[in-house]
């Protein structure tokens, strides 16, 4: 996904003269397209996000589209009062990056894990919170970020995830996208856990059992019209995050559904993270199998009777 | 434009109005930090008075210099500088702090013509006037950027985030100014957090340093003038807290205290304004 993110923003950069890069000193080559085509807006600010973040925004007072780039929990946790202030509270057209989300680095431990980004940045007034579930969502919605004129958060993994869509899906923000439509369980992926989403669909097929699959590139804003949808016509509704089940794609499903009463209530499973931190040392593959967030572990969680 | 090249007669009479204009919001509203707006009047004086390239009339011209007072505890301060230079009618500083009014006791984004930033929390304002300086570089527009900081402020790490990054990146269009009175909210500065060698610490940094004592009109006005062809600019500003007042001065009482109605008539007597 980080190499897509690098190839879109430097293509947006050549049709935007307002898009400029800030980076939190991460990603080794990664821009060098970037920084060659555009030395004038690219800045390599140090392992110094604060400063980044409010740099951003000032930057986008003056007219200019900055994104920033680092590693998830220092762009996010580190800056929370950054992002509140300087983007949200004066409404700042800023695209913040975080690269690694979830259990992407699982083996540089939880310094590194993000599992509570979501959940926390939802809670910002004006901030729309996106994870787009593969290279091509994710080249979609940051086209779309730097069409709209709120600050935006896209949390994404870090390279090597498989490509689910054939080519870039036509996106409207907040509007998930539907991969697969029939069966009265419906699987609703955010962020990276697109292609496990895909596979435990497949697996419940070979069990006899048709599955939805919905990628929500956003849970801020939360594409509702879609759940009253689902709440109609299926009968289990599951959703499946690298991240805390608290504040994130649950939750939000679950406030909705609270919220909103709908006539018919589908039973919700959520997947994702405890209440927790991971401890032992393991990559990416074995932190999903530790909290069943791997495609046995999910398809048992589905197929377990209520 | 703004009554650039005002005589320092003009200058000291503005900067008595504002206190006194300060004195007063500070006893209608009952608002503390008034201490900290007396501070830093004279730097605002000197700025809005006589160097600031800004029109009152069209407060979002992209072209226009821009000033944060990132100390946004002194708000007031700015409100009355903004007010008596033509930005929006004094009348209006009676609104101050007012249940359902537009000039709250810290700035909110666009309160009022003038403020460029909803600043409060410490350790934001140089950050943010370092992207507007980066942008007037980028968009290849020469406006100059300035930034009040407060030496309490001086305790955030972004504040020094943002002294390195300005310098690697040769930002001599903007200057900050300490308002180095000594103080933060409850003890004296050094004695918190070491801040000496303050200026020391802003050359080593790499700024384009100079001290002056910051309530003498002409010295702030010549120190905010001059422009490092390659260097930013940072002023560190000698302040005495209540300055202008003989009973507030260097009381760290008045960070928190609002005057009585006998207290204002006081201060405005001593201040030459009834």
């Amino acid at each position: 996904m980080r190499n897509a993110f690098a190839d879109e923003i430097t293509r947006l950069a050549a049709a935007d003269d307002r898009v400029v890069l800030l980076m939190g000193d991460i990603g080794n080559r990664l821009f060098d397209k970037f920084r060659a085509a555009y030395p004038d807006r690219f800045y390599n600010c140090g392992v110094a996000e604060g400063n980044m973040v409010s740099l951003a925004a000032g930057l986008a007072a003056c007219g200019l589209r900055p994104v920033c780039y680092t590693i998830t929990p220092f762009v996010t946790y580190r800056v929370m009062e950054q992002i509140r202030l300087d983007l949200c509270y004066h409404r700042q057209p800023v695209v913040v990056v975080g690269t690694g989300s979830g259990l992407s680095y699982a083996s540089l431990g939880a310094t590194h894990h993000s599992l509570e980004d979501m959940g926390m940045l939802r809670l910002l007034p004006h901030l729309k919170v996106t994870c787009p579930g593969d290279a091509m969502e994710l080249r979609a919605v940051l086209r779309a970020a730097l069409r709209q004129d709120d600050p935006l958060y896209m949390r994404i993994g870090k390279k090597g995830e498989p490509v689910v869509h054939p080519d870039v899906p036509s996106l409207t923000l907040g509007e998930a996208l539907v991969l697969r439509d029939q069966g009265r369980i419906a699987l609703l992926s955010a962020g990276n856990m697109l292609p496990t989403a895909l596979a435990v669909a497949d697996a419940l097929k070979a069990r006899g059992q048709e599955a939805r699959v919905c990628s929500f590139h956003a849970i801020k804003p939360l594409d509702t019209r879609l759940l009253a949808e689902l709440a109609r016509s299926c009968d289990l509704m599951v959703t499946i995050e690298e991240h805390a089940v608290t504040g994130g794609l649950g939750s939000a499903v679950a406030e909705w559904m609270a919220a909103e009463r709908p006539a018919r209530l589908p039973r919700l499973v959520c997947c994702g993270t405890p209440d927790g931190f991971m401890h032992e040392a393991g990559e990416q593959e074995h932190a999903r199998h530790l909290f069943g967030l791997d495609v046995s572990g999910i398809t048992e969680r589905v197929l377990k009777p209520a | 434009m703004s009554p650039a090249g005002q005589s320092g007669r003009d200058l000291a009479a503005l900067a008595a109005r504002v206190r006194a204009d300060v004195v007063r919001m500070s006893q209608q509203a009952g608002t503390a930090h008034l201490a900290s707006s007396l501070s830093c009047v004279d730097l605002l004086v000197a700025a809005y008075g006589a160097v600031l390239r800004i029109d009152p009339r069209r407060p979002s011209d992209p072209g226009r210099d821009r000033l944060i007072l990132s100390k946004g505890h002194a708000v007031s301060a700015l409100y009355a500088v903004l007010a008596r230079t033509g930005f929006f009618p004094a009348k209006d500083l009676e609104k101050f702090n007012v249940d359902g009014g537009h000039l709250p006791e810290q700035p909110s984004p666009g309160c009022a013509p003038g403020v460029e930033w909803a600043t409060g929390s410490l350790g934001h304002g140089l950050n943010v006037g370092i992207g507007m300086a980066l942008a007037g570089r980028i968009q290849k527009n020469d406006y100059r950027t300035f930034v009040i900081l407060s030496d309490g402020e001086c305790n955030e790490g972004t504040t020094w985030e943002g002294a390195m990054f300005a310098p690697a990146h040769r930002l001599n269009h903007l200057t900050v100014a300490i308002d180095y009175n000594k103080w933060q909210a409850t003890g004296r500065s050094e004695e918190i957090l070491s801040l000496k060698p303050l200026a020391q610490k802003w050359q080593a940094f790499g700024w384009d340093t100079v001290e002056v004592y910051g309530h003498d009109l002409p010295s702030v006005v010549q120190a905010l003038a001059a422009v490092h062809p390659e260097k930013p600019r940072a002023i560190i500003a000698h302040t005495t807290k209540g300055k202008g007042v003989s009973f507030m001065e260097d009381d760290n009482n008045w960070h928190y205290r609002s005057p009585t109605p006998e207290e204002v008539d006081l201060a405005e007597k001593e201040l030459g304004i009834s």
